[in-house]
């Protein structure tokens, strides 16, 4: 290590932006072993995909903690069952490890289904699940024959990658609930919204706006989303998708499955939700949904200007650093960010992909620092040295933030307040001003 | 007569009641001075142990992977453990380092302890104490993890003392920082020397201040460790470990240090034990102002033991809490109608029979089981009020049973590291905690009940 206290093989994720330069950043490897990533793994990955899917049994076959410690920690709301809050596990035992977990496997999808009769039972293979070699294809295929419901294996062994493959597991999972190929009607009009798990409603304030714009939503992928809705999802004519890094790949699938074309939109800060709400109606071309879709835009507009402005006025000239999974929640941070005047000095994302971190640098300032798969002791160098006073991060970052003095943001999957469309703005830039502006921060200097 | 229970569904568990091996084992090694854990398997399990204590305490927390790949995981992952353990001393420069193992570790066949000997790595970081713990989180819960790395941290320290000390070793569990420092109080007003292990109380909860530093102060410190084998006595609350598991056993077992194990010191009882103890190891009287907080006790329970009566209590958690909350609850009259732990073996039901007989009580003690069986016992004998962990809001939230929280994870109330339960004052903060959880209870729902009941036009 060197004196500036940065490991050797972490210099390559670490990069200050210098103009001219194009973004050279190593990305979407292997975490460092002893560097205290804040990542999780394939199987966190999946889960955040699937979890939504609300009349669903999510059972995770393997030891007991990754099911102990994912046990609703997500705050995806339903409008129905209330199953998928629920943690099942096979909870491996030493004699299963030996034996393998292939029949106790089995008896629990069994148990499972004269509990609680599901129809849709996502069965997640762990680590050492992927070790032992129980060929969890054939138990769930069996189960299916047997009790004439989809149980769905999902490969998510922790070590097989990081959070994005995990996204991918949890996708083509959907993807075989869905049928490999289209044998329903399309319903003309209607669209798919991909990539929103309903966090403190953020997809049920969306689904508003569409309904306002007279378009018809068939199916969130897959905030509050269920078994009968995901089957209807193949038949719709267009998908939209946000989250990029999560849903991409399904829309891609989707597209070459079933012919439904897609494009993405990003529904956080006021900004981008213009641009999304316009781009869907311009995709679908009714002028009806235009007009309509203009009215509301210019209502939404005259609500939350003058809000944001008198917010802009308390947050301005702050400095922020920011660090989450995915780059798209991080180029839409910045924005946001830029619209109450904040400048961001420190970025890092978990997961982002070369072509964010791209758009990343070319709308940081000169001077940023750009990280990927960052750690605490690095976060903490950076934000000191950059002068930052304002972090958003998950939970593992909030008392880190705490402890040096900083305002924090809290951007995880448990949040209570939405953060998307006008709604999320206004939100946003609340949480900026009861964070910044608290009197604590007088006390301690 | 106490029932014996399991869980409802053979082959599935459905809401843990318990966590896996290196979540305890991490837990030990937060309250030893300037450690650091380093978790060898892939990065999940880690990220997972380390945002669950976070949530918990309001504290940064540092736990390191090997961050197992596929490639690690087809041809070893040694390489990865040699490496992870150098960044580690690197970034943290600690005196110990933890080395836990997850499943995955074990089941490829990982020999930690061989690869930190043959590997070199622990000459290499010279004047850092590897300490490695295997815990395959299939092999039991936190509450073993725990046990285990406290056994192998006192032995590693372990030598035969030339001379014998004066100071008692206090082995804990189950305690918060606050309590830590409540037991620190104590222990000075009897005027001893001791040490506490492992002591959590500045670690993980740490005071502001400018200038923050990665690494944490407090804990207990190597020289104390290292005293531990020449002490007069062990006090170590693990009236329920099973005794392969007991350090302050191994101590004695192997150096002559008598062990006292006592129950935590939550409740009139179980804190007369604690005190009962140290003034017998060193023939010292109790001090007066203790006494004066044990009437003060007295005196609350009298004001508040008709309401209590009315309580009848679903306790859950590990074995060593819900022995001791199980009996403050007795001595005060509400009715342990449920006690559980997600943990496979304990004696529970032995050592709670005698004060259950002596007021009838006949408590469902289920264990190894999950939140699901717990849920459906606990409307089944129309109880009142849950005491145990966060992850009883389900039941809260579902069944509208009041939750009094106390134990691990506590991740939707703020300031569990501030909360006090053990000795006279603690334990009687927690009774009035309760009491008045039934009293709003029964408040709430009041006059509308009456009204509905008995109101005729
Ligand atoms: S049970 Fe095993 S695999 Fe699961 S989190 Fe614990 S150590 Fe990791
Ligand atoms: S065992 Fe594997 S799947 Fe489970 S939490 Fe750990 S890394 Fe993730």
């Amino acid at each position: 290590m060197e004196k500036n206290g940065l490991l050797e093989g972490r210099k390559k994720f670490i990069m200050h932006k210098e103009n001219e330069v194009p973004i050279t950043i190593s990305c979407d490897e292997n975490s460092l072993s002893g560097a205290v990533s804040q990542r999780a793994c394939v199987y966190c990955g999946a889960r955040v995909v699937l979890n939504p899917i609300t009349d669903a049994i999510h059972l995770v076959h393997g030891p007991i903690g990754c099911a102990s410690y994912t046990w609703d920690i997500r705050g995806s709301l339903s409008s129905d069952s209330q199953l998928y809050r629920n943690s099942f596990s096979t909870d491996l035992r030493e004699k299963d490890i030996v034996f393998g977990g292939e029949k106790k496997l089995a008896s629990a999808i069994t148990e499972a289904y004269a509990e609680y009769h599901p129809k849709v039972i996502f069965v997640y293979a762990t680590c050492v699940v992927g070790v032992i070699g129980d060929d969890i294809d054939a138990v769930c295929k069996n189960a299916e024959k047997e009790l004439g419901i989809r149980v769905l294996p999902v490969k998510s062994p922790g070590f097989s990658g990081n959070k994005r493959s995990g996204y991918k597991a949890g996708c083509n999972a959907i993807l075989q609930l869905m049928g490999e190929t289209k044998i329903v009607e399309t319903i003309p009009g209607s669209i798919n919204y991909l990539g929103d798990f309903n966090l403190a409603a953020e997809a049920w304030i969306i689904k508003s706006y569409l309904n306002e714009m007279g378009v018809k939503l068939l199916t969130v992928l897959t905030g509050d989303s269920n078994y009968e809705s995901l089957l209807q999802a193949p038949r719709a004519e267009l998908n939209i998708v946000q989250c990029a890094g999560s849903m991409t790949y399904l829309a891609k699938q989707m597209q070459s499955a079933y012919q439904i074309p897609f494009d993405k939109v990003r529904f956080l800060g006021v900004d981008e939700t213009v641009i999304a709400l316009r781009k869907i109606a311009n995709l679908l071309g009714d002028t009806d949904i235009i007009k309509r879709t203009e009215k509301l835009i210019e209502r939404k507009l005259t609500e939350v200007t003058e809000v944001l402005k008198q917010y802009r006025e308390r947050v301005q000239g702050h400095k922020a650093a920011i660090y989450v999974g995915g780059g798209f929640k991080a180029i839409a941070l910045i924005k946001q960010f830029n619209n109450l005047g904040i400048d961001t000095v420190v970025i890092g994302t978990q997961t982002g992909d070369q072509e964010e971190y791209e758009m990343i640098r070319s709308l940081t300032k000169e001077g940023t620092v750009i990280l990927d798969d960052t750690n605490p002791n690095e976060l903490q160098k950076f934000m000191l040295e950059k002068g930052a006073d304002i972090l958003v991060g998950g939970v593992k970052e909030r008392p880190l933030a705490y402890k040096l003095g900083l305002a924090f943001i809290d951007h995880n999957h448990e949040r209570k307040h939405a953060l998307s469309g006008f709604e999320g703005a206004i939100n946003f830039a609340k949480e900026v001003d009861l964070t910044v502006n608290s009197p604590v921060w007088d006390y301690i200097n | 007569m106490a029932k014996s229970k399991s869980r409802n569904l053979v082959n599935l568990n459905v809401n843990p009641c318990k966590m896996c091996m290196p979540m305890g084992a991490a837990l030990a090694f937060e309250g030893v001075e300037d450690s650091m854990v380093l978790i060898h398997g892939s990065q999940g399990c880690s990220t997972y142990i380390r945002r669950h204590i976070a949530t918990h305490f309001n504290e940064p927390i540092d736990i390191a992977s090997s961050s197992l790949s596929e490639q690690g995981t087809v041809y070893g992952g040694a390489a990865n453990l040699v490496q992870g353990l150098k960044n580690v001393a690197a970034i943290y420069s600690p005196k110990v380092i933890g080395v836990l193992t997850t499943c995955l570790a074990e089941t490829i066949g990982e020999d930690i302890t061989h690869i930190i000997k043959e590997s070199g790595v622990a000459s290499e970081l010279k004047g850092i104490d590897i300490i490695p713990v295997p815990t395959p989180g299939y092999a039991a819960s936190e509450y073993n993890g725990y046990f285990v790395a406290l056994k192998k941290i006192v032995a590693f320290y372990a030598r035969e003392p030339k001379v014998k000390t004066n100071h008692i070793n206090v082995i804990v569990t189950d305690l918060t920082p606050a309590d830590i420092r409540e037991l620190k109080r104590i222990l000075s007003l009897f005027e001893v020397e001791y040490t506490i292990f492992p002591d959590i109380s500045e670690t993980l909860d740490a005071p502001y201040k400018k200038g923050f530093d990665i690494k944490t102060e407090g804990g207990t410190t190597k020289s104390q460790l290292r005293r531990m084998s020449a002490a007069i006595a062990t006090i170590e609350f693990g009236w329920m470990t099973p005794l392969g598991l007991s350090p302050g056993r191994y101590l004695e077992e192997t150096f002559d240090v008598p062990l006292y194990s006592c129950p935590l010191p939550i409740g009139l009882n179980g804190t007369d034990l604690f005190l009962e103890a140290i003034s017998k190891i060193y023939d010292k009287q109790i001090p007066v102002e203790l006494k004066k907080a044990r009437g003060r006790m007295l005196d609350a329970m009298i004001d508040s033991h008709k309401l209590n009566r009315e309580g009848r209590a679903v306790i859950y958690g590990n074995p060593e809490l819900i022995y001791a909350v199980s009996n403050l609850c007795i001595e005060n009259g509400i009715e342990p109608v449920v006690i559980a732990t997600g943990t496979d073996t304990n004696p529970l039901v032995e050592q709670l029979d005698q004060q259950l007989s002596r007021y009838r009580y006949n408590p469902i003690i289920l264990k190894d089981c999950d939140f699901e069986s717990i849920q459906e016992i606990a409307v089944e004998q129309k109880t009142n009020l849950l005491i145990g962990n966060s992850d009883g809001k389900f039941i809260k939230e579902k069944e509208d049973i009041p939750l009094v929280r106390i134990g691990f994870p506590i991740h939707d109330n703020i300031g569990a590291s501030r909360q006090l339960y053990i000795g006279y004052e603690g334990s009687l903060r927690f009774l009035d905690l309760i009491t008045n959880t039934l009293i709003d209870k029964k408040h709430e729902a009041y006059r509308d009940k009456m009204y509905n009941k008995y109101f005729v036009n």
